[in-house]
């Protein structure tokens, strides 16, 4: 029976546990932050008027849980919300490498040649995981990150019904389209298996009962990814290969550094004023 | 576009009733009998006022990545997004009243990827600092919050109740513009400077937003609108309620309206104004030839062009169900 800590008062008394949970809460604000700031570029370039709306509703959502775990890391005792999201070091975040890939070519501002196809797949592929990770996180030991999940998955339902209704509706339409998915989940199998990393304290995220081990969201998740391409007559691309380097180690790409300085430009300009 | 045509057919008795039924204040409804002139007058100004809520992420659209705190980001892109969802509203007005004329959505996008179609001369508009966005919100938002007041008394019922429902969140706008301004106005030096820069470039602007003043000569154009009481005010009474408004918030936030001439004329109880070249909006802005017209053009464009594959696989189903 694992410990179980109710409060950011009672956590704080234990060092060691906090430093694991900081860096697992970490992992989860960065990750919704970034898939967040992705789905900001695709305003006003989604196929329909209605997907806009769609799109972008999901998205703000997404921003609104990133906002819910900086707080939570804010009652811990690391820093203010709005620095956390915003003014740490490259190397300090915390995010799998698939959230922080790029849309497609060109700026969001004037040239932007992004693929649907690969927002619907990235999307449904994070969102299946942070089903999985929203499950396993509501039997946390630290119960206000347990609560919070909760909150978290009711929005989330949908946000996942989402991306799947959209790969049941092109799945079997034109040769196109099929062509489009696939290349679009080969496209997100070169950076899937970060997500499945819990980074350097892996292991004690685990034996706190934090959450369970990165095998089993992996398991899980291609269980229900391979039911769901296998149902939808598209190619499943077996067992993605292991990343060298991680994103939850804090090495990112280039393009993450750039998404980092887009986010942070105006905020950055003055970290001490009211914005 | 479809050219609205000038004259009514008064012989048919059909008109006649028609005009009976606005006098008497009455609300037309999609499936009531309208004279063509009347569907064609409602069609062009609402298909404009739809596109142009959709043209209108784009400014704002390149302040969300960049909003500056968690709190902010959430609350412009909900902005942003209801905006898109103003459009979808309005556009689905405007289809009702194509459909008899065999004219589809589709058919609305080419118009304003080819200029028939306009988008309101605000969205022509750069948006060079985060002042901006805050600057949008509030009085861009504000000026079409007394335009669309007035066309909510609108004798066309589908569109008088899209507008109930867009007024409202429109409010919640200005007051999210409001504080952003605030924020900004009773901000450090630097955030005061971003805030005076972006109302000096958004003036002339916010002006033109309700079109060229009629000095007594009302345009045939307006002469229908106001005959099928599809909208009750003139644009210069709009302006000058505009005026009546902002100009005593703007001072309130310590801001200075640039505008050295201008000044409440209580005799005549109106706004004495420096007018804005309104031929630019004639010349430039309606030829698409404004500073980012052709920006934002190009990215509505691109999302067109892009997913096209996408609204292919999805005709394909539908033909499949059918």
């Amino acid at each position: 029976m694992v410990k179980k800590y109710n409060t950011p008062e009672e956590a704080k008394q234990d060092q060691q546990y906090l430093d694991t949970l900081k860096e697992l809460i970490f992992q989860l604000a960065d990750d919704d932050l970034l898939i967040s700031h992705r789905g900001s570029e695709w305003l006003g370039l989604a196929p329909h008027i209605e997907e806009d709306v769609a799109y972008s509703s999901i998205t703000q959502n997404t921003m609104g849980h990133a906002a819910m775990l900086y707080e939570l890391l804010e009652e811990l005792g690391v820093g203010k919300a709005d620095d956390l999201a915003h003014l740490r070091k490259p190397e300090e975040y915390r995010n799998a490498r698939l959230v922080e890939r790029v849309n497609g070519t060109g700026d969001y501002k004037e040239n932007p040649d992004y693929d649907f196809g690969y927002a619907i797949i990235r999307n449904y592929a994070y969102e299946l995981f942070k089903k999985i990770r929203l499950e396993a996180l509501q039997q946390s030991s630290f119960v206000p990150l347990a609560d919070t999940a909760r909150k978290i998955k009711r929005e989330q339902y949908y946000h996942l019904y989402h991306w799947e209704v959209w790969i049941d509706q092109l799945a079997h339409s034109t040769d196109e389209a099929q062509k489009r998915l696939n290349n679009a989940i080969q496209k997100t199998w070169e950076d899937v298996a970060s997500l499945f990393d819990l980074g350097p304290k892996g292991d004690q995220i685990v034996e706190y009962g934090l959450l369970e081990s990165g095998e089993m969201l992996k398991k899980k998740f291609m269980d229900q990814f391979k039911a769901k391409m296998e149902n939808s007559g598209l190619i499943w691309p077996g067992e993605p290969q292991p990343l060298s380097e991680t994103g939850r180690e804090g090495r990112h790409s280039e393009e993450f550094v750039d998404a980092l300085n887009h986010l942070s430009e105006v905020y950055k300009m003055d970290p001490q004023a009211s914005w | 576009m479809f050219k609205p045509e000038i004259t009514i057919h008064s012989d048919d008795p059909r008109v006649q009733e028609f005009l009976e039924r606005i006098e008497n204040g009455e609300k037309i409804e999609v499936d009531d009998w309208m004279p063509d002139d009347y569907r064609l007058q409602l069609i062009k100004l609402i298909a404009m006022h739809g596109i142009s809520e959709i043209m209108g992420a784009f400014p704002e659209k390149e302040w969300v990545p960049k909003a500056p705190t968690l709190k902010r980001k959430l609350s412009l892109m909900a902005k942003v997004q209801d905006e898109v969802g103003h459009g979808q509203l309005l556009i689905r007005v405007a289809e009702d009243l194509m459909h008899p004329l065999g004219k589809t959505r589709e058919d609305l996008i080419e118009d304003l990827f080819s200029g028939r179609l306009k988008f309101h001369n605000v969205f022509h508009m750069p948006a060079p600092s985060w002042a901006d966005a805050a600057l949008i919100g509030w009085l861009v938002d504000g000026a079409a919050i007394v335009t669309q007041k007035m066309l909510a008394h609108t004798s066309y019922a589908p569109y008088a109740r899209a507008l109930k429902r867009i007024i409202l969140e429109e409010r919640f706008h200005a007051y999210h513009g409001e504080d952003m301004v605030i924020a900004l106005g009773d901000g450090t030096e630097q955030q005061r400077e971003m805030m005076q820069d972006a109302l000096n470039r958004w003036w002339p602007a916010l002006l033109m937003f309700f079109g060229p003043p009629e000095n007594g000569e009302i345009k045939s154009n307006q002469e229908i609108n106001i005959r099928y009481k599809i909208r009750s005010k003139t644009n210069e009474e709009l302006r000058q309620e505009f005026l009546d408004k902002y100009v005593p918030q703007i001072r309130a936030l310590g801001l200075e309206v640039p505008d050295d001439n201008i000044y409440y004329d209580e005799t005549k109880k109106q706004w004495v104004y420096t007018h804005p070249d309104y031929t630019y909006l004639r010349d430039v802005i309606a030829k698409n030839q404004g500073p980012r017209s052709q920006n934002r053009l190009n990215l509505r464009k691109i999302g067109f062009d892009n997913n096209e594959w996408v609204r292919e696989a999805l005709l394909h189903n539908q033909k499949a169900i059918s």
